[in-house]
């Protein structure tokens, strides 16, 4: 099996980096915010496993990976909690007309 | 090849995510987003991390960003979408740090690097799955930060939980 190219695996990461970045700036709606911030840690958990292809007696960015998979899905599960506390309390979930905490 | 295929899929379904103005559209192409990148870990012998990829985000946190997206619309009157707004500062900003990275990628020369070249790859092809080092590992050089994750989760499930229910208004 021919070797993938280090640069191009980086090259794909900042992609998806930015496009996420894109999407957290851009979006008005909560929850898809959170859905740019998941393409974040996608983009960085790709570095790392790529990077651990050449560590192959440690594998620590593999474990690495693991770890930020966890913390990834404790902070989704948290987030999304308090986007539906915040839906069910100012009635909407777009994020610029959530200016205050106080209704 | 192969990781050409997935990587303009993930790279597609993630503009496509990022353009949609409809949340569900956006949802579902997060997920072919998240399929790719989990096939591009099993091409980079990352099979253990391509599983979990598949269990947590696949089967975890984008159910989760669904039942977001329909608890927190109004289904009813059609209005699962989301505005945009800062589009000109927001293009600019990701902008600029795309063409930065790929610059640095670029001038950063990585294939050179002295500590990749003497590395021995081969020793990964010949493996036939990474569950056991992974395994071995967890157990003993990174078992504090196991069970600290594990904790996390425990506290952070908990809060979700707590948070989310309904509490009697005072």
């Amino acid at each position: 099996m021919e070797q993938i190219p280090l640069e191009h695996i980086l090259l794909l990461s900042a992609v998806i980096f930015s496009l996420g970045i894109l999407a957290v700036i851009t979006k008005r709606h909560a929850v898809v915010v959170l859905m740019g911030i998941e393409l974040i840690f996608n983009a960085a958990n790709l570095n790392l496993v790529a990077f651990s292809r050449y560590d192959p007696s440690l594998m620590q960015g593999q474990l690495f990976a693991l770890f930020v998979i966890v913390v990834a899905a404790a902070e989704a599960a948290v987030a999304l909690a308090i986007v539906l506390r915040v839906y069910q309390y100012f009635k909407t979930a777009n994020l610029s007309e959530i200016a205050t905490v106080d209704k | 090849m192969l990781f050409y295929l997935f990587a303009i899929l993930a790279v597609v379904s993630g503009a496509y995510m990022v353009l949609t103005r409809n949340l569900l559209y956006a949802g579902f192409s997060l997920l072919i987003t998240l399929l790719s990148i989990a096939g591009i870990y099993v091409l980079l012998f990352a099979d253990f991390i391509a599983v979990t990829q598949l269990m947590v985000y696949v089967g975890g946190v984008l159910v989760l960003i669904l039942f977001g997206i329909m608890l927190s619309s109004r289904v009813r009157d059609k209005s699962v979408r989301s505005e945009n707004g800062n589009i000109v500062w927001g293009g600019l900003v990701s902008g600029l740090i795309l063409v930065g990275l790929s610059y640095a990628i670029r001038r950063a020369n990585i294939s050179s690097l002295p500590w990749l070249q003497t590395t021995e790859m081969d020793v990964l092809g010949n493996q036939k799955s990474t569950v056991q080092t992974i395994g071995i590992k967890l157990m003993t050089d990174v078992v504090l930060p196991f069970e600290l994750a594990s904790l996390l989760l425990l506290i952070a499930l908990m809060g979700a939980a707590y948070i989310a229910t309904d509490k009697p208004k005072v």
